[in-house]
């Protein structure tokens, strides 16, 4: 089975000769929630950015559906299929929340914005409650949802998501990975930044520790929160620091 | 007290605020205070001219509009001269700025933007002398509507021009995909890259715009005044305050400001001296810049 | 061929004296990063105070104070630089576009006021009969350059060295490490705040200074003299010469008054009589391309290179 996203070999890193991602290589499968764990500094944030086109890559491939988008600027990833939710400032605070949607849905063609965005609106009925509101007005775990269903509302191939938990209370991170699951149910493929590893493993199907910039450990997410190998990656690397 | 400095002054203020529209546009998408806006205004309105001249030696001498100053050729002249200003400051982008921008610090660009409105404003006093020059010779009866305030037709069809102008703006910016995706850019230019929006669009459609409004500005000081090399200059700072005033990427706020420095400036001309003019948007920027810098409706910077 | 000297002594004195200004515009821009649009207006500033202290009364204009020219000369320093502070005080806590605006609105209310206070300032008509140094000398123009020449000399030598002091100091050093790196700022906190404001009034005071001892050298002053242009050409001249070096401030101000007086030679030489204004305006056309194209091309000036970046 071809990977619907094929990382090989990426280096990348906001300065030249200052890497931070150092040849990693991962991959997702259709319908996949696949999770990259690792401790502080290991470069998870860059490698998602770096394929989404936000941190200059130097070497490597990223294979999209088989096609080659390592070179694709940022503003046309959503087009091919690519659609990237990070980890702050992730909406626009000043626009309304319904102008958050339709700013997103410029990608669409202009008949299928309006239909698209109610359809975000059934499946988060609370942000369609406050679609009047400025987006900045809103709580932590709702403007989540808004960060999220802007990124869905142009039915992307595959989903990446940067430590969409932090900073969320309980409750809410509950919600959101609940909602992740489902989508996941519908078919998308998502590619998933975090910290609170236990959640992510817990809805994850495979995962991998990433440790300075590389993939260190791959396995089914549900076997790894066990394994003593990734445990010593993620507590003895942070003991050595 | 004469009341007729109110008129004046919500005049002057409404071309002000125009103006000002065009330095808040570039500053809350490009983050730079261009220097070279005044200097757009004044090459609108001599660009006009240039056209109307040609018009004029092409079909002779045609009537004006009812009571106006002018006639159809001069309407356009403006729309041809709009959009030779919004074609010439994206060439100014391509040519000086943009470059600038990509290499880093922003205030580079500001202190190029000096340098360009040096040159700009040089080449049109080289081409066109200093000598002031006017649409037309014709003089208008001001009219008198209440109050003791007396109007010409010219000043009430700017009025509305504007009154026309400030409000496509406003519709454009809320209600267009390109108005939004300029808006969402100007509050963070990362997320809008990873939405979908295409910076370089977004650049172009600034600068077409500022330009077009720009020129309009200045084609309507024209009318109303007179068209100088350094019409442009003598704005520069009353549509700076104003955009500060007004709070940095509020267009709203940049028209309400233009009247508020307009008006203020009236009031100086009435209360204290015709000469003591430019002072009144100094004190007015000073003000701003001390009590609250984000203005009426900025939001505190980021 | 002693004309040639004598005319020789004049351009090197005015290009000195804009030196001292451009030294100015180095402490503000090179050393701690502050754009300054209203530099003619800060000189302008220094001008003045000096030219009402020490001039001797006038009709209809406050005068008679009869400073000594040297105190003249301190006074000028001491309310330009309490000028550029209060400028900087107002607007460092902002954006640094605000700084630009805002020296720009005071060249613009300075030209407002040397134009219309009649009572402080002369008016349109300006200052006149501002005591020389050597006046005696007058009668005998080459001596009387060099004489000069020797004045401005001793004076761009001061303040060059005093300069070079400042920026070798402890103080200079954390002056070039808020430039360099904005978040180093941003922890100083308050402190940083004020290294800027110093920076920015002592690069005030020394364009007060320049003002003095051109209105002193001239003996004559009046609002035409600070002009947008004038701002202008010293930007030119310490890009050209090399932002953050004194040494390439100086340099680079000869070179472009060179350029700039031999280039309004050239078109006087050339045009015809009715086109003298105009072609006046093609020498500032020209310098505003240069000062683009260097920015394009060659930020770091010429004569400078002690910054890398």
């Amino acid at each position: 089975m071809t990977p619907i996203l094929d990382v090989r070999g990426l280096v990348a890193g906001y300065e030249p000769g200052l890497n931070i991602v150092r040849g990693a290589s991962i991959h997702a499968n259709e319908a996949e929630i696949v999770v990259v764990l690792g401790p502080n500094g290991a470069g998870k944030s860059s490698l998602i950015k770096a394929i989404a086109g936000l941190v200059p890559v130097s070497a490597g491939q990223v294979l999209l559906d088989g096609q080659d988008i390592t070179a694709t600027p940022a503003h046309l990833m959503v087009r091919k299929g690519l659609a990237f939710v990070p980890q702050t400032e992730n909406i626009f605070p000043l626009l309304t929340v319904e102008e958050n949607l339709r700013v997103a849905g410029g990608v669409l063609a202009r008949s299928e914005v309006s239909p698209r965005i109610g359809e975000m609106f059934s499946m988060f009925p609370d942000l369609a409650r406050q679609r009047r509101l400025a987006a900045g007005s809103l709580s932590g775990g709702q403007r989540q949802m808004l960060a999220v269903a802007r990124a869905l509302i142009v039915r992307p191939r595959v989903l990446m998501l940067d430590e969409p938990s932090a900073g969320l209370s309980p409750k809410f991170v509950e919600m959101v990975f609940a909602q992740l699951s489902q989508i996941r149910r519908a078919g998308l493929t998502i590619v998933l930044v975090e910290q609170n590893a236990k959640a992510a493993l817990a809805i994850g199907d495979r995962a991998y520790v990433l440790v300075e910039g590389r993939e260190a450990h791959e396995g089914v997410a549900r076997s790894l929160w066990d394994d003593p190998v990734v445990a010593e990656l993620y507590l003895g690397h942070r003991r050595a620091s | 007290m004469n009341l007729q400095f109110i008129a004046d002054g919500l005049i002057s203020g409404s071309l002000i605020g125009l103006g000002a529209i065009g330095v808040t546009l570039t500053y809350s998408i490009l983050r730079f205070s261009n220097f070279a806006h005044g200097d757009l205004m004044a090459w609108g309105a001599y660009a006009a001219l240039t056209v109307l001249g040609a018009i004029s030696a092409l079909l002779g001498t045609v009537a004006p509009i009812g009571m106006l100053s002018f006639g159809w050729p001069l309407v356009v002249a403006a729309l041809v001269a709009m959009a030779l200003v919004g074609g010439m400051a994206l060439l100014l982008d391509w040519v000086l700025f943009a470059r600038l921008r990509a290499k880093g610090q922003s205030i580079i660009v500001v202190m190029a933007s000096f340098g360009a409105s040096m040159a700009l404003r040089s080449l049109l006093e080289f081409s066109f002398t200093s000598k002031p020059e006017y649409f037309s010779r014709a003089i208008q009866m001001a009219l008198p509507v209440g109050f003791g305030i007396r109007v010409t037709p010219d000043q009430v069809a700017m009025l509305l021009v504007t009154l026309v102008l400030v409000t496509s703006m406003h519709l454009f910016m809320s209600r267009s995909q390109t108005g939004r995706e300029m808006r969402a850019y100007s509050q963070n230019p990362a997320l809008a890259r990873v939405v979908g929006i295409d910076v370089a669009r977004i650049v172009r459609a600034t600068w077409l715009i500022g330009g077009a409004l720009a020129c309009a500005a200045g084609i309507m000081v024209g009318v109303l005044v007179q068209i100088r090399p350094l019409m442009g200059l003598d704005m520069l700072l009353p549509m700076f305050a104003a955009a500060i005033l007004g709070g940095i990427g509020s267009i709203p706020g940049a028209v309400l400001a233009g009247l508020i420095i307009g008006l203020s400036e009236a009031a100086a001309v009435q209360l204290i001296g015709a000469e003591w003019r430019a002072g009144a948007a100094f004190v007015i920027l000073m003000a701003v810049l001390l009590i609250r810098p984000a203005g009426l409706f900025g939001v505190s910077e980021r | 061929m002693i004309d040639l000297l004598g005319y020789a002594a004049f351009f090197l004195s005015t290009a000195l004296i804009l030196g001292i200004i451009t030294l100015g515009l180095n402490l503000q821009w090179g050393l701690t990063g502050l754009f300054n649009v209203g530099i003619a207006g800060f000189v302008a500033i220094g001008a003045y105070t000096s030219a009402i202290l020490t001039t001797p009364e006038a009709a209809d204009r406050v005068g008679g104070f009869g400073w000594p020219i040297l105190a003249g000369w301190v006074a000028a320093m001491a309310i330009t630089g309490l000028a550029a502070g209060l400028t900087g005080f107002a607007t460092l806590r902002l954006k640094s576009d605000y700084l630009a605006i805002t020296t720009f609105g005071v060249a613009v209310v300075v030209q407002l006021v040397t134009l219309n206070a009649q009572g402080l300032t002369g008016g349109p008509f300006g200052v006149a009969f501002i005591p020389r140094p050597f006046a005696s000398l007058a009668e005998t123009p080459v001596a009387f350059n060099f004489a000069n020449l020797a004045v401005v000399a001793a004076v761009t030598l001061v303040v060059y060295l005093a300069l070079e002091h400042l920026s070798r100091s402890p103080w200079g050093r954390v002056l070039r490490a808020l430039r360099e790196d904005e978040r180093a700022a941003i922890s100083l906190g308050k402190s940083a705040k004020s290294y800027r404001i110093q920076a920015f009034a002592i690069g005030g005071a020394v364009m007060g200074l320049a003002g003095a001892v051109q209105a002193h050298f001239i003996g004559f002053i009046a609002p035409n003299n600070y002009l947008p242009t004038l701002t202008f050409q010293i930007w030119a001249m310490l890009m050209v010469g090399g932002a953050g070096s004194n040494r390439g401030a100086l340099l680079g101000t000869i070179v472009v008054w060179a350029i700039w007086v031999g280039a309004g030679a050239f078109s006087s030489a050339l045009a015809p009589t009715d086109w003298q204004a105009r072609t006046a305006a093609l020498q500032i056309v020209a310098i505003g391309v240069m000062l683009c194209v260097i920015l394009l091309v060659r930020p770091n000036g010429f004569f400078g290179g002690r910054r890398r970046k």
